[in-house]
């Protein structure tokens, strides 16, 4: 579902993906790890479409489609989402008006007809169900005095009203206790499907005993250096990143790093 | 990649004026110029008694004395008032059209144009229309249903002509003819506008409402506005208005004056979409207004304004919070964009004990637009336990326009309380990430968050309104970002 080939990316002229090679299938989920400051957040918003970020080289391919040629709500609109490690405040605008411009904008770029009131009433209140949001969270502007879990969950929540082919989830799992994570996770699984796969971004294991992935990727200096199943996930639990860190670094010394 | 991301948003200013067509009627214009000759020959062409010449005349020799202001946080190149023409009017109107019938077609066409129906089949409901066109109002809907339950609603020429005693009475009672100088300028050649009063205890069953249309080339708009609520009264009014797009600028120098009376509620509601001028500051409305209103005991008066229009917009809905227990308020949204420039706000004087105010104010900014909130809240010796609540919002979009703040606060009474609240913000790149991430267009996020801003002051207005109100944003939004 999608490819991602040798993808560079660089922001305010520091180059941060180094060259990226990664392949998605349907259904799968996939995890990126990572030290702070590898380029596992810039990935996901460089595949989102932030201006901040320019792409230098390289592709991503969403079911026969470079991703990287369009704006951001056409990747949107084509299904790509992204759970935001920071969602934004937007005040005065409420959540649920918020969600059905969102959904109808989608809907409309899908040739399908706007939902109307009722029937979008109707998904809302099933969806919230998934991600134990309380009713309040619905009317009241979107993000606007949320708790970081809060936040969050209306993340998910939005995830599960708009049903994404590829849902990217950028640490989500960050600021969270345990119980929200649980919920979170819970949600992420309800909407595991084989027509949905999952890329998600995580610093921690943790998240990972909730949502089980497929592959685990992780990412140093801007390159995949080692792919594996869930249980390389375990491993770097136990072994904390610098042995890989200086695996790349050994690896490289003949060539300058960049700045 | 910054620079991208704010001139996407810069170009907000290139959108064009939808109210910009100029009507094609056979007008009368008196030529150009000023002087005593001038007060009398408006007055005669309006066959006024002889008192309203005198007042007229009283304020337009104080006029004379008395210096532009130039305190305002606007540039504008001098106004030659002599270069104006102080009277425009559609030909042939004698003591104005008896029926619609006699209203020329054209006219009629242009208010339809703007979404404002005169033919008694198209009314719209639940809405009565003072129409002004230029000087003169051209017709009023739904007079007679209103006159059953004792209200009049008219033009002020009318007014004058059929009720005297009460223009005498309040006429200049709350904006005096010495008041400042666009008023005092008003007050001597002002040509028509809208009178309301509503009788003691009575419920106006429809909302009032006054558009008014300049179209005339040269020619300056002056109405005057006089809404007196009796006891126990309620009434809502709104006033809209548009402007041909001319390459000159034109002056429109209105007085408005509020009576509300023990226990009376006035609602009064703008939506001003007067032609800002092109995109270089080109043209555009220099639009000079005085409005005020007076508070008996428990009276309420509450002011709210969407401001997108106008090259020079200089205007400060006051209340005089005369008697015990009256309440003023003041809502406004202030949008500038291009060249514009808006210096608004307003006044509560705070007089009667227990009085209490609240102001709301929303000024967004953006390509050159220049946008002031000067508020003042006077609490004088007398009036105790008065509250103020005061809440200042400016929104900046790209890097090019400004917001500024001026309140003045003068409290003479020790137990008032005060609370004054100010913010400015951005509309965030990751606002309209967000937005753009989950399928929301650039546009719709701007116009969105936008709304999202103005939403305290739109719920204040009539309900069909606040859609307008909401509308007009949008397309004043449009065009805003890439």
């Amino acid at each position: 579902m999608l490819k991602i080939k040798n993808l560079h990316a660089s922001v305010a002229g520091t180059e941060i993906l180094r060259g990226i090679d990664l392949d998605i299938r349907h259904g799968e989920v996939h995890a990126i790890m990572g030290p702070n400051g590898s380029g596992k957040s810039t990935l996901a918003r460089v595949l989102a479409g932030e201006e901040s970020y320019e792409v230098t080289a390289g592709e991503a391919i969403l079911d026969g489609k470079n991703l990287l040629d369009m704006d951001p709500e056409d990747r949107a609109r084509e299904g790509v989402f992204m759970a935001f490690q920071y969602p934004v405040e937007i005040p005065g605008v409420s959540n649920t008006y918020f969600l059905k411009a969102a959904l109808n904008a989608v809907r409309k770029y899908r040739g399908l007809p706007e939902m109307d009131a009722m029937d979008f009433l109707t998904l809302v209140r099933q969806k919230m169900k998934w991600v134990q949001m309380d009713d309040s969270l619905l009317h009241r502007p979107v993000n606007e005095g949320f708790s970081g879990g809060e936040k969050k969950r209306n993340e998910i929540f939005h995830m599960a009203v708009l049903e994404p082919r590829l849902a990217i989830l950028d640490e989500t799992d960050s600021g969270l206790d345990i119980d929200a994570l649980r919920i979170v996770a819970e949600g992420v699984n309800l909407l595991r499907s084989p027509d949905r796969s999952f890329l998600l971004i995580t610093h921690y294991q943790r998240l990972l005993n909730y949502i089980v992935p497929d592959y685990v990727h992780v990412l140093v200096d801007g390159r995949i250096v080692r792919s594996g199943g869930k249980e390389l996930a375990l491993e770097l639990e136990e072994k904390g990143y610098a042995w890989l860190e200086q695996e790349v670094a050994q690896a490289s010394a003949a060539q300058p790093v960049g700045a | 990649m910054e620079t991208t991301s704010t001139s996407t948003i810069e170009e907000f200013a290139s959108q064009e004026y939808k109210f910009g067509f100029v009507t094609d009627v056979e007008q009368e214009i008196v030529p150009p110029g000023l002087s005593e000759d001038t007060v009398r020959l408006i007055s005669a062409k309006k066959d006024e008694p002889e008192w309203m010449l005198e007042w007229r005349l009283k304020a337009f020799r104080h006029w004379l004395t008395m210096d532009e202001p130039t305190w305002p946080n606007v540039h504008y190149p001098a106004i030659d008032y002599q270069a104006i023409s102080y009277w425009a009017g559609p030909k042939k109107q004698g003591d104005g059209p008896k029926s619609l019938d006699e209203i020329d077609p054209e006219i009629l066409a242009t208010y339809a144009k703007l979404g404002i129906p005169l033919k008694e089949q198209e009314m719209l409901a639940g809405i009565a229309v003072d129409a002004v066109f230029d000087s003169v109002s051209v017709a009023t809907t739904f007079k007679e249903k209103l006159h059953e339950v004792g209200i009049i609603f008219c033009s002020f020429s009318e007014a004058v002509r059929n009720h005297p005693d009460l223009v005498q009475q309040y006429l200049g009672s709350v904006v005096p003819t010495t008041d400042n100088f666009f008023a005092t300028l008003n007050s001597a050649v002002f040509s028509d506008g809208s009178f309301v009063y509503v009788p003691k205890g009575v419920r106006c069953p429809m909302e009032l409402s006054t558009y008014f249309r300049i179209n005339a080339k040269n020619s300056g708009q002056f109405e005057r506005t006089l809404i007196i609520a009796d006891e126990g009264a309620y009434v809502s009014y709104l006033e809209g208005c548009t402007a041909p797009m001319r390459d000159e600028n034109q002056l429109h120098a209105a007085v408005v004056e509020l009576v509300a009376l023990e226990g009376a509620t006035i609602k009064y509601s703008t939506v001003q979409n007067w032609y800002p001028g092109d995109e270089n500051g080109k043209g555009g409305i220099y639009n000079f207004v005085t409005k005020r209103g007076k508070c008996e005991a428990r009276a309420k008066i509450s002011w709210t304004q969407v401001e997108t229009g106008s090259a020079i917009t200089w205007k400060y809905p006051s209340v005089l919070l005369k008697g015990d227990g009256s309440v003023g308020e003041f809502y406004s949204v202030a949008l500038t964009k291009g060249r514009q420039q808006a210096d608004t706000g307003t006044k509560m004087i705070h007089i009667g004990k227990g009085t209490k105010s609240t102001i709301v104010s929303k000024g967004i900014s953006a390509g050159h637009g220049q946008n002031t909130y000067r508020g003042q809240v006077k609490i004088l010796k007398g009036a105790d336990g008065a509250r103020n609540f005061s809440q200042c919002d400016s929104m900046l979009i790209g890097d090019q326009c400004g917001a500024h703040t001026f309140p003045y606060i003068d409290v003479q009474n020790p137990t008032a309380r005060m609370e004054h609240e100010a913010t400015t913000s951005k509309i965030g790149e990751d606002q309209i990430f967000y937005c753009n991430q989950r399928g929301i267009s650039t546009e719709d996020a701007v116009s969105m968050i936008v709304n999202g801003f103005c939403k305290e002051v739109f719920r204040e207005l009539p309900m069909e309104f606040a859609v307008e109100a909401q509308k007009l944003l949008a397309i004043n939004l449009e065009g805003s970002v890439g």
